[in-house]
């Protein structure tokens, strides 16, 4: 058996060719719709893979993509972002964050900002390194900001478990856990959303498996979950127009190498265990039923809302930020006053512009150059008119 | 929204629920706890320092075999 | 033992620290004379004098450690300028409570690095701060270099139709340095790239006039560097993602850690803009010196509007700005 070479999914070659193949195909729903065909990639993730890849500037013709409320950053809700913030103020404790939550601006300051006025702030990369801190700072308490969708939260859940295996009593978790498949139940039931279809994330797949996704199926929407190398990012649209050719719709698994019917069950027991679903607060969506993973009865121990309170901060809303009407793919950046302007990825206003999967930041990084006014000409002579260069030289 | 690679188990430490896992030739330790019975060769989806899946390599390889036949396949048929 | 913050106030301990630490690595007569400046013999021509400070953490990486780096960053922005380094001047920031092991450690591998690099330590200085005002060491080197050619590189000089060259492999040293940090253990461990290059530079200038333009890309890594040639200049670049040179270890990690190589900082890499005909054979040039083995044509240089591009492998490109706020690892 030869083992598998998994960088084949990234063969500019083959690429080209699929892409050749299935440019038909698209061209034929273009002309059916009389317009671009407009398709969400749910997954922040998704979004960068685009970009990065220009993938997206390939299928521009043909594709409208739209990043829907896939970027944990982007989703936490103003209120969540100040509380984070709070503890960073908190006398004796330590916050633990993934990088991803740095510069996130609360409604006063960012953790970034109140790192530099002083306070405890540890980016970690895993969960576990979070206890690790508060095993070696038993004097102080160590906050984790537990952000991120089903793919994250399990390996946030084995830190609590941990904890509480070792006793240890100075580690605690801020749970902003989401779950993917309400925010999407209210895009689509939100009678003037203008999408064709989801490209659904694989690795929060990976955990629900295909199964996860059966509320699309009921409403009977053209969804495909997919992978998020160059290759899977064409096979999934194309297979994804396919699906919106027929008349009744089931959710494609284009990720079999990652994703199951059921997902991971181990997985999904540890969250059940440690978790329990609750309504919450997604940034432009407001309040969602049974959307948010607060921490079970069993670890209440360590959840910081209940054994570590801070006072409720004032929450501003920036005026004129846009990210509530982006992440439900309902404005492009391009719409918002503030985008490029005020707000940059160097001063962001909002965290659609923060996060590097933010649907502001991935405009301004990829999309702004292209909408840009190319009236001028080019600087042929640029260094010559500034005397840089000799004529001739 | 999460980012995650497949990385090769090389070694499986079964009493702390860690493996050794090889990704591009970058080597590291990643907890296996969410993979119960994950096996040395075995491909693994890697978060937060933690697998989160196995792969399934028979799917990666004839996913991308149905791929390369389907281009190959002179008629112009759908994926199915 | 430790430092003490005696060590720092010009007493007998501060001589003791001199002769038992600093002095037996550097070595150089012209320290020995002890002078309060140091006189050298002056080159005729113009001089390059470059300044930076060094305030890496943690201290030891894999691959060298903040003296290797305080050495290398200097003599490396002397030697981009066109200049040949012959001097440092060397300041020492020591917080009270650093271990006097790890102070001779980083001193030594400062002289050695310096000795390889062909440049004398011809002065230096060291103060204490109290324990808990700094971070085990700072470290500030000020080189002088004789410059050869005046205005042989500069953005004036580049061209629409040059090629741009890089060194090596992208990342090395942020990556090292990344992973110490987050507590990231790569097994065998990723190293930094940091090495003074300025022998290197001194061959490459000699053997190709072509050599238009030269910069170490360190902060904000390869695409913040050529970000600022295109404003500087006017020009646009565009550089292909499939000809970026990265170890793929170096790569997997960055995967890993949701990071982009072209924002990283090198450490021992230096990126030239060259006249098209002679492209090919600095590269060829470059990968016979240690660590450079990767040096790749990435890009070329066109007319446009100061716009740096990336073409990726499956025909799209996009623009690059500079690196905005610190690399950071990534869970999404």
């Amino acid at each position: 058996m030869t083992t598998v070479n998994l960088l084949a999914y990234r063969d500019p070659e083959l690429f080209a060719r699929l892409l050749r193949r299935i440019i038909p195909a698209l061209e034929e729903q273009v002309q059916k719709l009389g317009r671009r065909v407009r398709i969400m990639e749910v997954c922040g993730t998704h979004t960068v893979s685009f970009s990065r890849t220009g993938v997206r500037q390939v299928l521009a013709d043909f594709v409208e993509l739209i990043s829907g409320p896939g970027c944990p950053v982007c989703v936490t809700d103003q209120s969540d972002i100040d509380h984070m913030i709070a503890y960073a103020k908190r006398p004796g404790t330590v916050v633990a964050t993934f990088g991803d939550m740095m510069q996130v601006p609360g409604s006063a300051a960012s953790l970034r900002r109140q790192r530099a006025e002083g306070a405890d702030v540890r980016v970690v990369y895993s969960p576990s390194q979070a206890v690790d801190l508060a095993l070696e700072n038993p004097q102080k308490q160590v906050v984790l900001l537990g952000v991120g969708f089903e793919t994250t939260a399990p390996g946030v859940a084995l830190s609590l478990k941990r904890a509480a295996r070792d006793g240890v009593r100075n580690y605690f978790v801020y749970s902003v856990h989401k779950l993917t498949p309400p925010a999407l139940k209210a895009l689509v039931e939100d009678p003037d959303h203008r999408l064709d279809g989801f490209l659904l994330p694989g690795h929060v797949s990976a955990i629900i498996g295909r199964r996860g996704w059966t509320l699309l199926e009921l409403l009977n929407q053209p969804a495909v979950i997919g992978g998020f190398e160059p290759l899977d990012l064409v096979v999934s649209v194309y297979r994804l127009v396919q699906e919106m050719k027929r008349p009744v719709r089931l959710v494609v698994n284009n990720y079999g190498r990652v994703v199951r019917e059921d997902g991971n069950p181990a997985a999904q027991r540890l969250l059940e265990e440690t978790f329990e679903a609750a309504p919450a607060r997604w940034r432009g969506f407001g309040m969602l039923p049974q959307s948010g993973l607060e921490i079970s009865e069993t670890y209440r121990a360590f959840d910081a809302r209940v054994a570590l309170p801070v006072d409720r901060p004032v929450t501003k809303a920036v005026r004129g930020c846009r990210c509530g009407e982006v992440v439900k793919g309902k404005e492009t950046p391009l719409q918002c006053r503030l985008f490029g302007t005020a707000c940059t990825p160097e001063r962001p206003l909002g965290p659609c512009m923060v996060s590097d999967e933010g649907t502001c930041s991935i405009y301004y990084q990829y999309e702004r150059s292209h909408h840009r006014d190319r009236r001028e000409e080019p600087h042929e002579d640029y260094a010559l008119a500034r005397g840089w260069r000799q004529p001739d030289a | 929204m999460c980012l995650a690679v497949p990385a090769k188990v090389l070694e499986v430490d079964p009493t702390r629920l860690r493996a050794r896992v090889d990704y591009l030739g970058s080597q590291t330790v990643v907890g296996i706890a969410l993979v119960g019975g994950v096996q040395t060769g075995q491909f693994v989806l890697v978060h937060v320092g933690e697998a989160v899946q196995v792969m399934d390599e028979e799917q990666a390889r004839d996913g991308l075999a149905l791929w390369r036949e389907w281009l190959d396949d002179s008629e112009p048929a759908g994926l199915p | 033992m430790r430092i003490m913050l005696s060590h720092g106030d010009g007493g007998s301990l501060t001589h003791e620290l001199v002769a038992q630490v600093f002095r037996p690595v550097f070595g150089d007569e012209l320290l020995e004379e002890q002078g309060d400046a140091a006189v050298v013999p002056s080159p005729s021509g113009h001089l390059a004098i470059s300044t930076d400070s060094f305030v890496v953490q943690p201290l030891e990486f894999p691959g060298g450690d903040i003296g290797t780096l305080a050495v290398a960053g200097t003599v490396n922005d002397l030697a981009v300028s066109g200049a040949v380094p012959e001097y440092l001047s060397v300041a020492f920031v020591l917080e009270e409570g650093l271990e006097m092991a790890l102070l001779r450690r980083i001193a030594a591998s400062l002289a050695r690095t310096a000795a390889a690099a062909g440049v004398r330590v011809v002065a230096g200085d060291t103060k204490v701060v109290e324990r808990g005002k700094g971070d085990g060491i700072y470290v500030t080197t000020t080189g002088v270099g004789r410059v050869p050619e005046p205005g042989r590189l500069g953005f004036h000089r580049i061209q629409p139709g040059d090629h741009v060259v890089v060194s090596g492999g992208l990342a090395e040293h942020a990556v090292a340095v990344l992973c110490e940090r987050a507590g990231i253990r790569f097994d065998p461990p990723l190293r930094s790239d940091c090495r003074p290059l300025n022998r290197m530079i001194q061959d490459l200038l000699a053997q190709f006039r072509g050599v238009r333009f030269l910069r170490d890309p360190t902060r904000g890594g390869v695409a913040t560097t050529l970000k600022e040639v295109t404003l500087g200049t006017g020009l646009d670049i565009q550089i292909e993602e499939g000809r970026l040179p990265v170890r793929p270890e170096v790569g997997g990690a960055l995967e890993l850690l949701g990071m982009e190589p072209w924002y990283l900082a090198n450490e021992g890499k230096v990126l030239i803009v060259v006249a098209p005909e002679e492209a090919g054979d600095v590269t060829a040039f470059l990968r016979e010196y240690p660590g450079q083995e990767l040096a790749a044509e990435i890009g070329r240089v066109s007319a446009g509007h100061g716009d740096l591009w990336l073409k990726t492998p499956y025909g799209g490109r996009r623009s690059l700005g500079m690196l905005s706020g610190a690399p950071l690892p990534r869970i999404c």
